[in-house]
């Protein structure tokens, strides 16, 4: 049986990363144990923006080359990039309770983005199950990916003009603390772990999409 | 340039003529956007809310529901004895047809507001007059915008397996600036402040406009070729 490596080196870089988190990094001193979701939620934000900004180059280079590969990584990379905001999305509320003393807030720019980020996703989702013939398919879902792209600036400055007209949160809104060096290796480890993760992900389901279609292809010609 | 908007108009004639002669997809969207006023005005306490401060959000919710009802007719119209073939075989541009479907679907869009935007005045007894020509133009803006992108998923959506199904899907995450700036900046107006602090929110609506009419122009050739 052929081993594949980098599933492997994703997946220990991930448990390695994570106990660093846990175990050997200080805690932070105002918002303790909660701060620990900080290298997880924030790689995992990194990814989501990374699979979707590929998503969206692979859709524009798709509708100009016309190659059925750039479709396949962007099937698959769209796939993995919803995973990841899902995990923005669950773990973001998670520390937002005890640390703004809420769940959601309207007012910040970044949640209501990831949100809509993951809705268009979603939906580029849907949109491809929903069309049968695979050359329209890639083609639909390139003009949706490119155009998703050029949507989340417009949702960015809406929210953010929106927010200065409203109060901003009253409990502790960390300003963009400068972290000690312990904490941002643990970061940067876990950037580093999680972005082999994605890779990882992305080229599993991509094989799994040549497979897919190998399949289809082979099922039509006996027909 | 002059042979697409020409192309464009003839498009745009041949929608409205068919949407003037059985006025059904109109009649359904005026109606739909009157009940929602009705709805939307008993959804909420009136004397916790005041009618004025509900009205511009009400407004331009319903406003994106109802264009959707036109929006799927755009491109459905086609599919009945496979029209669309015609349509993409005649000698005007692909662009041209995308730009006459969305003079059409402006149109309509427009007529719609025309009845709407009144009766949502009569309804919630707003001080309309000294406002109109500043609400006009944030109609104006958020109509075009609407129209843009929801005509190219109109003419996706309907190819798709879901239809109908999957157009709200597809355009609602779209139409989410334009309801956030067409609202803030209509209730801007109506609590009398000066249309210069709504200037911020017009120039939103106008870069969304420029950005994805251009975008969905032309990622249109790519949704009917064959």
């Amino acid at each position: 049986m052929k081993i594949s490596w980098l599933p492997a080196v994703a997946g220990l870089a991930v448990i390695g990363a994570v106990i660093r988190a846990a175990f050997f990094t200080p805690l932070e001193a105002k918002q303790g144990a909660a701060q620990k979701i900080f290298y997880i939620h924030v790689p995992a934000a990194w990814v989501a923006f990374l699979a979707f900004g590929l998503v969206a180059i692979a859709s524009g280079v798709f509708l100009w080359l016309r190659d059925p590969r750039l479709d396949r990584f962007a099937e698959s990379s769209a796939e993995v990039g919803v995973v990841f905001t899902t995990v923005v999305l669950i773990t973001g509320p998670l520390w937002a309770k005890p640390i703004w003393g809420t769940y959601w807030a309207w007012w910040d720019v970044r949640l209501v983005s990831t949100l809509f980020l993951w809705f268009i996703y979603v939906s580029y989702i849907v949109l491809r199950g929903a069309i049968d013939s695979p050359e329209m398919r890639a083609r639909y879902s390139a003009v949706l990916g490119i155009l998703g792209a050029l949507l989340i600036p417009f949702i960015h400055l809406s929210v953010y003009l929106f927010a200065t007209m409203h109060p901003m949160p009253i409990v502790g809104k960390p300003s963009a603390p400068s972290l000690p060096n312990e904490m941002l290796l643990t970061l940067f480890l876990s950037l580093i772990s999680f972005t082999l993760l994605y890779f990882s992900f992305v080229r599993s389901r991509y094989h799994y999409a040549v497979e897919r279609d190998t399949l289809i292809e082979a099922a039509n010609q006996h027909a | 340039m002059a042979d697409i908007l020409f192309g464009a108009w003839l498009i745009a004639r041949k929608d409205l003529a068919i949407e003037f002669r059985t006025r059904s997809a109109f009649l359904s969207a005026l109606v739909f956007a009157l009940l929602g006023l009705v709805i939307f005005y008993y959804a909420w306490d009136p004397t916790a809310v005041a009618a004025s401060d509900l009205a511009p959000g009400v407004l331009w919710v319903i406003f994106t529901f109802s264009g959707l009802l036109g929006l799927h007719r755009s491109f459905s119209v086609e599919t009945a004895d496979h029209a669309i073939d015609g349509l993409l075989a005649s000698p005007v541009s692909r662009e041209a047809i995308f730009l006459g479907k969305a003079i059409a679907n402006l149109i309509f869009v427009g007529a719609v507001q025309a009845i709407a935007i009144p009766a949502l005045a009569l309804f919630y007894n707003l001080p309309l007059g000294n406002v109109a020509g500043p609400l006009i133009a944030i109609a104006i803006l958020a109509a075009i915008g609407l129209v843009a992108v929801g005509t190219l998923f109109s003419a996706m959506a309907v190819n798709t397996r879901l239809a109908e199904l999957l157009l709200p899907m597809l355009a609602l995450p779209f139409f989410v600036p334009i309801v956030i700036a067409a609202s803030q900046a209509t209730s801007k107006l109506l609590s009398g402040r000066p249309v210069i602090e709504a200037g911020a929110w017009l120039k939103l609506l106008l870069a969304f406009d420029i950005v994805f009419v251009v975008a969905c122009t032309l990622a249109y050739p790519f949704t009917v070729e064959d």
